[in-house]
């Protein structure tokens, strides 16, 4: 522990954040893309067209039946492969970020799909009628009263799956990506300060998911109401 | 009343499966009729009832709103049943939305009305079902009865040429039958053209023109109340009607 103090963390402070800020943008990123990309999958899964409810359900399965270690190497490895070998070019982007940040959206999007199924599934057939019978159709009738009260009853659910997916994010160390985690590991190593810095970490993580588990408490409580 | 029906409901068969739910169904309704449809439960009523702006499919026949045919492939539904007022047993005025959007969003995005003149229409609805003083407050804070009201302002403020009412009192304590019943009467007496899926025999009664009569899925019965309450042909609709006026 010696050597573990203010000075030493002012020091570390900016690389920290910096790996706090890939974190956090992460799963913004894995959060938003997983609930859009989710929806869709969700109405395509609802959908009485056989072919789009099939593929959706294949999607989900695919995704749920495969480890997101997995996921992410792959889409590190084999996605800029694929398009050298489709375009002949090179990937010009921060590769180790956007591989990372897709694999999340699209492996949560599998998650978040049942979420938003079951949500639609929760709300009555007489509000897809009387939406109907106002003269909506039904992308009217989805946006403005359907997915609405959905969302509303999937919060919880939605947050809870968040926080999975924040700590989840410290995985993308196996491809180099700097997060929160690998930051402090990267920075307790350099200082011989290892133990100190995991623990600053874990500490990090434990309080964030917990407030956050806290408010997903209160939200059912009040929605309950 | 003209002569040109407002609803033709042409020989209609619904089956769900292998059960024949509507068999056969025909009857017509001219601008300014009310028509009270009523029977035992699973007589197929409702289903009917629901049939006539789409919200159920049928597969065989036809059923001319207005002069759109439903069984049209073509046929734009979401148009038609604009058109076309429903309410239902359990209001389903929307939860999310305070009293004002459940009388305005859907004139705006369907019918394409400014929101001032949605607002313009909706409250004038509203203060005729007697609930003005609730404009800003949600469903949840109304009763069963004030709902109902509201959902009948809700399907008015679309301009409807023809309003179906699917056991609109069904799901209300007794007292607030009443001042749902009052509203539709007033309805019926300024001429607008009804369908009614009811027991209420007293609004029957006292508004009818016509009483359909189904069980098993048949219309049994087709009569002027009159007739209906007089001379009731059919036994089942005798048997029918002795346990609904005895209750």
């Amino acid at each position: 522990m010696n050597g573990f103090n203010w000075a030493e963390l002012s020091t570390a402070m900016p690389g920290l954040m910096q790996g706090l800020g890939v974190t956090l943008r992460l799963l913004a990123m894995g959060v938003a893309g997983g609930i859009v990309i989710g929806t869709f999958l969700a109405l395509a899964r609802l959908s009485s067209i056989k072919f789009l409810s099939t593929l959706a359900k294949m999607y989900v399965n695919y995704f749920r039946s495969v480890p997101l270690l997995l996921v992410l190497i792959w889409f590190y490895y084999a996605v800029p492969m694929i398009f050298t070998l489709v375009t002949g070019d090179y990937l010009t982007i921060d590769v180790a970020f956007t591989s990372c940040a897709v694999a999340f959206m699209l492996f949560e999007a599998a998650y978040f799909s049942e979420v938003v199924r079951a949500g639609i599934q929760s709300i009555s057939k007489g509000q897809f009628n009387a939406a109907y019978a106002l003269g909506m159709t039904y992308p009217q009738a989805m946006r403005l009263v359907i997915l609405p009260q959905a969302f509303r009853k999937m919060l919880p659910l939605i947050l809870q799956q968040s926080i999975i997916l924040f700590q989840d994010t410290t995985l993308v160390a196996a491809i180099g990506l700097v997060d929160f985690f690998r930051a402090s590991y990267v920075r307790g190593d350099l200082m011989n300060l290892l133990t100190p810095y995991i623990i600053l970490a874990g500490a990090m993580y434990f309080v964030v998911s917990s407030l956050a588990m806290l408010g997903v408490k209160q939200l059912q409580k009040r929605l309950r109401v | 009343m003209s002569d040109k029906p407002m609803i033709e409901i042409k020989a209609v068969n619904k089956w769900y499966g292998q059960f024949q739910v509507l068999t056969d169904c025909s009857t017509s309704i001219s601008k300014g009729d009310v028509v009270v449809v009523c029977g035992p439960s699973g007589s197929g009523k409702s289903t009917l009832i629901k049939c006539v702006n789409g919200l159920e499919p049928f597969q065989q026949g036809d059923i001319v709103v207005n002069g759109v045919s439903l069984a049209d492939p073509k046929t734009d539904m979401p148009k038609l049943r604009s058109r076309v007022g429903m309410v239902f047993q359990n209001f389903e005025l929307f939860p999310h939305w305070s009293i004002k959007q459940n009388l305005t969003v859907a004139q705006v995005k369907v019918l394409g009305r400014s929101q001032a003149e949605a607002e313009k229409k909706g409250l004038a609805y509203l203060d005729r079902v007697g609930l003005s003083a609730h404009v800003h407050k949600y469903p949840a804070e109304l009763s069963g009865g004030q709902q109902q009201r509201v959902a009948i302002a809700r399907a008015l403020s679309m301009d409807p040429v023809v309003m179906l009412f699917d056991e609109p009192t069904s799901a209300l304590d007794p007292e607030m039958v009443q001042e749902v019943l009052d509203v539709m009467v007033g309805l019926a007496k300024e001429g607008m053209t009804m369908m009614c899926v009811t027991h209420e025999m007293g609004f029957a009664r006292q508004v009818a023109s016509r009483v359909i009569f189904m069980d098993q899925g048949k219309i049994e019965e087709d009569a002027t109340s009159e007739e209906f309450f007089t001379t009731p042909r059919g036994e089942r609709a005798q048997h029918f009607l002795s346990k609904i006026l005895n209750n």
